[in-house]
Parts: structure tokens; sequence; C-alpha cells
């Protein structure tokens, strides 16, 4: 059976979305952009798509959004559960694998592209891609989403073993900004999540502040500076 | 082997449905729902949440309803709007603000809004869209005030201000212009008013009244038709005819009540013959 992303049920809450998460050696940093579209109009512009797994697990969700806030509801649940039980965190991977059962048992009728990362006191920091088909993958950084096929190149490229918190939190945010610039369907704000062993710092970047690329410049035929540009606005007399 | 239509099984009879399909592939339309094509809205102010809806129902380009109420009642604190088919918002609300009774006399707390808009957004998910509603959900509890949007797949969004329906847009564009943090109760309401009447004025399937409703932490106040906008006028001119205007050749009047005069029969004794004995 073919999962298709752009069969989403007629009138859909889509999250055309840019989202990321990259491991480093203290803990991991999440991000993702606000845009939730119906069709071509923004539902919300300013959503929080970094979802509260437990204390130090958090999602990245992508698809559609009633899809991925019932999942993510569920396995909070039973993160919950698991923790009552045993009196201690789930790990990231017990929440991955969670995740992904629910992902590969029902991917006939979902559209949920999830990415899973925490800190846990096993294997510290970790990030798990959970894409459309209901796999289950560690990386030591992962993005998804329709914005996400623009910069696959960039992070490549960039992308360093070692780094720091402030080199991580860096690499995301100029990830997402390139990923919103070219996606239609992302863009808004970018929400970032630094996850290490003592707790979770929420970060925020204002859609005006956004890092800047560049951005091309006019090409207008030989123009010397001397020649007055006509106003598009006058009205002719 | 065992009759087919001696005995049914458990579950939802399904048969109806290629009955259906059938008929759709013959051309035969399915029948229309009522839907309220509708601009509902919310907003959060100081001390509470404010909430307004039009009033138009409509079936298709009909208006099957001038002066419907959208804003349903869940519990004492908690109020939801709804959009979409008329008929889902209804029972859907309507079967959340029973549970949420129930849920509050059995926890013996007020409810909180959270609480109610997850039996929401779970009874839309189950049934995956096909119960067309999309809500607009405010309240006030312990927690403080909240404001949800909730769309008929079931996905939820919490916003400081809100507007669904297909007046959403032209509603939208007023708040994105004229909503500022902390307002007072009466400009809260002012800019619920602006919204929805830009969705009655610009939107074919909003019109009629406001309806809005206040909620603050001790005292929810219904506003029906708070504002009426498009009220009937007197007509400029009447339309009547004067008397006489038409010439006639002939006049005949019939009497059409008939009188009656009963006569009784005579007494059979009187007429002869053996009398019964009754005795």
């Amino acid at each position: 059976m073919q999962v298709d992303i752009q069969h989403l049920k007629k009138g859909e809450v889509n999250l055309g979305t840019s989202i990321m998460a990259v491991q480093f050696d203290g803990g991991v940093v999440i991000g993702a952009d606000s845009r939730t579209t119906m069709g071509s109009y923004i539902a919300n512009r300013v959503t929080d798509k970094l979802t509260h797994i437990h204390d130090r697990i958090y999602c990245c969700r992508s698809g559609s959004a009633a899809d991925t806030q019932a999942i993510a509801d569920i396995v909070h649940y039973y993160s919950q559960m698991y923790n009552q039980q045993y009196g201690e965190r789930p790990s990231v991977h017990s929440v991955a694998t969670l995740f992904q059962r629910m992902c590969y048992g029902n991917k006939d009728q979902l559209s949920a592209g999830i990415i899973v990362a925490g800190w846990d006191s096993e294997v510290g920091p970790s990030v798990y891609n959970i894409p459309l088909g209901g796999g289950l993958f560690r990386q030591p950084w992962a993005i998804g989403g329709s914005g996400s096929t623009y910069v696959y190149g960039y992070c490549d490229a960039t992308y360093r073993d070692g780094w720091g918190r402030d080199e991580t939190v860096n690499f995301v945010k100029n990830t997402l900004a390139l990923a919103m610039s070219r996606d239609g369907s992302s863009g808004g704000v970018i929400r970032m999540c630094v996850i290490t062993k003592d707790g979770v710092e929420r970060l925020f970047v204002p859609g005006n502040e956004l890092p800047k690329f560049w951005e091309g410049k006019e090409v207008i035929g030989n123009v010397s500076k001397a020649e007055v540009l006509p106003d598009p606005m006058a009205i002719e007399v | 082997m065992a009759n087919a239509s001696a005995y049914r099984g458990t579950g939802f009879d399904f048969s109806n449905y290629a009955r259906n399909s059938f008929l759709e592939k013959k051309g035969v339309p399915l029948p229309k729902a009522t839907s309220t094509g509708t601009t509902i809205v919310g907003c959060i102010f100081k001390d509470g949440v404010v909430l307004g809806a039009d009033t138009r129902a409509t079936e298709g380009d009909i208006v099957a309803d001038k002066n419907c109420e959208k804003i349903h009642y869940i519990t004492e604190n908690i109020r939801c709007c709804g959009a979409g088919t008329a008929a889902d918002t209804e029972f859907t609300t309507a079967m959340i603000s029973s549970n949420m009774e129930l849920h509050s006399l059995s926890t013996g707390r007020i409810p909180r809004v959270v609480t109610a808009m997850t039996m929401l957004k779970q009874y839309l998910f189950r049934y995956q869209g096909h119960v067309g509603a999309a809500l607009v959900l405010g309240g006030v509890d312990s927690t403080g005030s909240h404001l949800f949007t909730i769309a008929p797949h079931g996905s939820a969004d919490k916003l400081p201000y809100v507007t669904m329906g297909s007046g959403s847009l032209a509603a939208m564009a007023v708040f994105e212009s004229g909503w500022k943090p902390n307002m007072d109760r009466q400009e809260a309401l002012n800019l619920v008013v602006a919204a929805v009447s830009a969705g009655i004025f610009n939107d074919l399937g909003s019109g009629s009244n406001v309806d809005t409703c206040v909620i603050t932490k001790d005292h929810t106040e219904m506003l029906r038709n708070y504002r009426k906008p498009n009220e009937r006028v007197q007509k400029e001119n009447t339309y009547k005819f004067r008397r006489g205007t038409t010439a006639w050749t002939k006049e005949k009047i019939r009497e059409l009540v008939v009188d009656e005069t009963v006569v009784p029969l005579p007494h059979p004794v009187s007429a002869g013959g053996d009398a019964m004995d009754t005795s």
C-alpha cells in the first residue's frame, strides 16, 4: 500500500512544516516553524509543534495536525503510566518505539512524520526519526516536514560532530530559517527547545528577527543611476 | 447454511452504504445537510473570555433559519460555538455537556476547559472528520481563562483570539488589526461584535444578528441578539390596491352559509303498528 502525504482528507488541518532535531554532547536541540494551514489559509501562525511527552522527552510533529496530536496525547499518557509503574523515567528509545508502533500499525490511516528527541540516563542525548511509513531510525540529526527537502544539502555540508550547545542552536536556527524562506507551507516564528540532563530551555525567534541570507537583488536592464524610475503608484494626468 | 435474512449479526449495518454509493453512481445526489455557514469567534480579555456568533443557518443557498443559536452550553463556566453541519454541532456539544455534568458530579469540582477540549477532540478524531463540527471552545476555570479551536478532524489550537466557519477570514482580519493584550470587558465585547459583523456583512454564509457570551471567574452572561443590524423595517410604500380599483360588469352574490331547518320525524307509535314491549 502506497502512503501518500498529498492524499490528506478533505479540509484536513495540515502541518506543512519544517522541523528539526540535533544531538550534541550535553543534550539535544529541537526546533520547528510555527505555521498550521488549512488549504491556503494559515489557521495558526504561532503554533507550538514542539510537544511535551515527558520530563526530558519532546517530539516534533509534521503531517496532519489531528493525527499527530492524537498520537502524541496517547504516547504522553503511556509515558506517564510507565513512570508511575516503574518509578523511573522512560528512555527516549522506549518512547520512540511507542510512537513507531502507533505510526506503523495504523500507517494506512495516518499521515504523521514525527521526530522524537530527548535525554535519558541510559544513553544521554538521542534523536529518533519516524518518517511516514512508520520506520524508526536513530540519527545524530534529523529534519522533517515539507520544508526539509530544501535543506538536506545545507545540513550535509554544515553539520559537524562535537559541537557545543550554542553552535547547535545556531545550526538549527539557520537551517529552519532557510527552509522557511523556500517552503511556502512553512513560516512564522522559530521555536526551539534545548533538552539537557538538568532541564528544558525554551528559545523563541520572532518572525522579524530570523537569520537572513542572500535574498537576491533587482535585475533591471541597463538603467543608469541618473535616470528617474517611474513611480508605479503615480496617477497619469 | 444460515439463512441470509433470518438473523442479524451485531454491530452497525453498512448495507445502506452500498445502496447510497450505487445511487450516487446513477447520478442521484445525496441529500444536503443544514450547515451553519458561519462566523464564530472568541477572544480572551483581562478577566475572562468573550465568545461571538452570527445567527444564520443555511441549506445550500437558502437561509434555513434567520435567528438560530450557535453558542452552546457546555457547563456554567464553559461555552462552545459551533460551525459546520448544524446537527453535528448541536449533538456533539449536547453530548459533551452531558458528560461534563456527570464528570463534575463525580469529581465534585468545577470542570476545566481542557477536559471539554480533550473530550471533544477525541470524539471528533474517532469519527475521522465525518462528524462535521468546527468548534470554538472558551471558558474560565481554576487554572484561568482558556480559548480553543477544534477542527472537524480533531485537531485543537490554543490561541488568545480565534475565528471559525466560512466568515473566519473576514473576522480574523478584524482581530489581527484590532486585538491587543489585556483588554477590558467592553473593549473585548466591541472587538468581538466588530469581528462577527465583518462576517455577517462580507460572507454570504453568515448573516442576521450577533450573539455574544461573556464568561468571567464567577459569572457567565449570555447576550442573545446583542446586536440586530438586519431588522426588517417598515416598507416605504404600501402595495395594497385601493377599494374599487377594478371595474366590473355584473355582480352576483351567492349565499355560502346554508340555513337548515330540522323537521323531526313523526313518532313511530303515532304512525301505527305495535309498540315494542320495553318493560
